[in-house]
């Protein structure tokens, strides 16, 4: 790449010539405000927060999308640029519903009111007309447009880079708002709940439906068992919420804190990935071995499923018939744990601490059901759990760590990965490689099918098979890819994440604001952490778990048999994409 | 129109759209000439509509709405037989038009973009049509009718109203 020189407030540097403004002063360590502007996702210099003087032009320039040239000199904090950015975010915050108190992204990262900090914006002199606008309250997300600022990084990652593109901007001028089509519900829309939209939010215009209530009622009946389940993906981020390093594993903290908020039991969802990976290494096999139908897809990723029953109708025999693991988790909870304990099932409620807000929508599907009970009663968000801690004044970063409760106790390192895009094919090809060999491989890390690539591909030989397998993460991805094996494309397996980055990066993880997303990776250093766990662990592969052979042995009797089928499995619906 | 003859209509209706998206579908900047012809043929641009062009041109259904609910010449709700436009230019807004909008909104009951339930009346307000030299200003279709007041409204759509009753 060439470079040019630059010279921002007064240094002179050479930068790569395709970079802009932006980054060429992240170089000599200024960073420039910005608030629209979100790395690879909006470029778009709509908010006019980065402003900045460059010699030569007319007018003040938007640094995020303005490309540097040779000899180029810029100017970053004069009185016109402080002036203008200061302007301009008080006309966003003049019609901007200002009830901080109140808002529930006050706590977290509020990205509007750390910019009028950091702007100095002690008044606002102008007075927007504010209109109430009625809340959109859908089964796992909530849309706030007083709250909106119109930024559009919701409308670029929903479009763009998920392609479900169910929100844009309607209308024009003073009336413009982000909103669904013909003013319908985000229900009514092929919306998948993913939350990405949510993550990338700088302010309070989207965020989860909260359960939190809901669980706290639970917790205080005392007629009621109330078991916790966290996946693997929360124990790499939970700890942001309290300002501890990205990529910090906190299970054990996690744990007690789960007990200090009073849930019965606290239970590893990795537990019922390992039981994903002995039902659907199984379905493999058989679909190999039996000419069904190939490649097989993964069904753990709630908003995968949605996105596959809008677009793919026609493919819907190729998902594998698995529950996800949390739903196969409670349905073994609501059985087998629930006789050997004593309890009535109804009296037992299952809170699943996901990094998901589509596992929301899931947990209310009306086929996931065992026996007329739901296999899983709540849905929280990492982001929610962590509310629950911070409002009664636990300190979790002081935290000592407890372990997992018998009788399931720790899972497989093989469950842990589930949180990272390839995860489940690695531990899938883990199991698989040893039934189908019948020994025990040691090589066990399949680093073709690791990292953020948009699209993994892998031949693995096992045996004499050649397993042909698939990695796509993010919805995007995955359009390319099923596209792909429409055409023809000749897979085994393949395995697709809604989420970029897969679970780590799910719509009810810790927010993470801008100005650090847009220079650092966090999905690869939340991912570092599970790896690191899985290679800690005792246990690394699915079908060695003692807990998970024990459920096989007692209660459910082989892998992939008709008790097994009655509870594990699901089927799909075909649906419209707008009603 | 018995309903197989506005099946019938419906289907030609269509195909007509589905032979101006095949016009247009390659050419650069192809969603607003559809449009257009789209509005031409039903008269305005229901869901069915733009969820066919939507599919058609692989362009999400929301970011049609949006280029949709941007322009004011586009329109959601079913035009009426005599449309009316009430001039918004600056030259008919200091004139009054504002309150001959208002009054066009009560003897009508229905609002800005919307049609009388008998399908005879809509009402919109447009940007200015350059006959400032008559404001305020009001077409009913292609007749214009200028130097209005409110209290003028009652005689457009009484006139109407009589034209109808002949009929």
């Amino acid at each position: 790449m060439n470079k040019v020189c630059v010279t921002i407030d007064g240094i002179s540097l050479y930068v790569p010539e395709n970079y802009t403004i932006l980054q060429a002063a992240k170089e000599v360590n200024i960073n420039i405000p910005t608030l629209c502007f979100l790395k690879d996702i909006n470029e778009i210099g709509c908010c006019r927060m980065c402003l900045v003087e460059v010699k030569g032009a007319k007018s003040l320039q938007a640094a995020c999308v303005y490309p540097v040239s040779d000899g180029m000199e810029v100017l970053t904090h004069t009185p016109k640029v402080m002036e203008a950015r200061k302007v301009n975010l008080e006309l966003i915050l003049s019609n901007h519903n200002s009830r901080c108190q109140t808002c529930s992204r006050s706590w977290m990262d509020c990205e509007l009111q750390a910019l009028a900090n950091k702007l100095s914006v002690e008044t606002v002199r102008f007075e927007g007309e504010k209109k109430l606008l009625p809340l959109d309250i859908g089964p796992s997300i909530v849309r706030d447009p007083n709250k909106c600022i119109l930024c559009r990084r919701c409308v670029s990652v929903c479009k763009n880079v998920q392609t479900v593109g169910v929100i844009d901007l309607v209308n024009r001028g003073f009336n413009t708002r982000v909103a669904p089509p013909f003013d319908m519900s985000l229900s009514d829309t092929p919306c998948v709940n993913c939350g990405q939209c949510i993550n990338v939010c700088p302010v309070n215009a989207l965020h989860e439906k909260s359960d939190i209530d809901r669980v706290w009622e639970a917790i205080y009946d005392p007629g009621k068992h109330v078991i916790a389940q966290t996946a693997p993906a929360v124990r790499a981020a939970l700890g942001e919420a309290f300002e501890m390093p990205v990529g910090t594993l906190v299970t054990g903290k996690m744990v007690t804190a789960l007990k200090m908020l009073g849930f019965d039991k606290v239970f590893d969802t990795d537990t019922g990935a390992d039981l994903t990976i002995m039902e659907e290494g199984t379905e493999l096999i058989d679909r190999i071995r039996s000419g069904g139908k190939l490649p097989l897809i993964t069904s753990c990723s709630p908003g995968w499923i949605k996105f596959c029953e809008h677009n793919y109708p026609d493919m819907l025999d190729n998902l594998s018939t698995c529950k996800s693991p949390h739903q196969m988790f409670g349905a073994i909870l609501k059985t087998y744990y629930a006789k050997k304990n004593n309890i009535d099932p109804a009296d037992i409620v299952v809170v699943s601490v996901m990094p998901c807000t589509a596992k929301k929508y899931e947990a209310a599907r009306p086929e996931l059901k065992t026996e007329g009970m739901p296999d899983v009663d709540i849905v929280l968000t990492t982001r929610e759990l962590s509310k629950m801690i911070y409002d009664i004044g636990i300190e979790f970063p002081e935290l000592g760590d407890s372990d997992f409760d018998s009788p399931f106790g720790n899972a497989s390192g093989a469950g842990v990965i589930f949180g990272s895009t390839g995860g489940v094919m690695e531990a899938a090809l883990r199991t698989v490689s040893d039934l189908l060999t019948d020994r025990s491989a040691d090589n066990i890390e399949y680093e073709e099918v690791r990292g953020l690539e948009d699209i993994k591909v892998a031949a693995i030989q096992i045996g004499d098979l050649k397993l042909r397998a698939a990695v796509a993460h993010g919805l995007g991805n995955a359009r390319k890819l099923m596209e792909a094996i429409r055409a023809g494309e000749q897979f085994h397996f393949v395995e697709i994440m809604a989420c970029p980055g897969g679970c780590v990066n799910g719509g009810g993880q810790p927010l993470q604001r801008s100005d650090f997303r847009n220079w650092t990776d966090y999905r690869v250093l939340r991912t570092k952490g599970l790896y690191r766990e899985d290679r800690s662990s005792y246990i690394r592969k699915s079908h060695n778990n003692p807990s998970v052979k024990k459920i096989y042995k007692e209660f459910l009797g082989a892998a992939g048999g008709s008790k097994a089928h009655e509870l594990l499995h699901t089927h799909y619906i075909p649906r419209d994409n707008y009603k | 129109m018995s309903s197989t003859e506005l099946n019938q209509n419906a289907t030609e209706q269509y195909q007509l759209l589905l032979a101006a998206i095949a016009r247009h579908r390659n050419d650069r900047g192809a969603l607003i000439p559809i449009l257009h012809e789209a509005q031409e043929i039903f008269g305005y641009l229901p869901l069915e509509v733009q969820r066919t062009i939507s599919e058609e041109l692989n362009i999400p259904l929301a970011e049609i709405f949006g280029v949709v609910s941007f322009y004011s010449q586009f329109s959601i709700y079913p035009k009426g037989k005599y449309r009316i436009n009430v001039c918004m230019g600056t030259a008919c807004y200091v004139k009054g038009s504002g309150d001959i909008l208002d009054k066009f909104k009560e003897r009508l009951s229905i609002d800005i973009g919307e049609c009388t339930e008998d399908g005879r009346y809509s009402l919109d307000a447009c940007r200015c049509i350059g006959a400032c030299g008559l404001a305020p200003v009001v077409t009913v279709n292609d007749e214009v009718f200028g130097k209005l007041n409110a209290d003028d409204v009652d005689g457009i759509i009484d006139r109407f109203e009589k034209l109808e009753d002949i009929k």
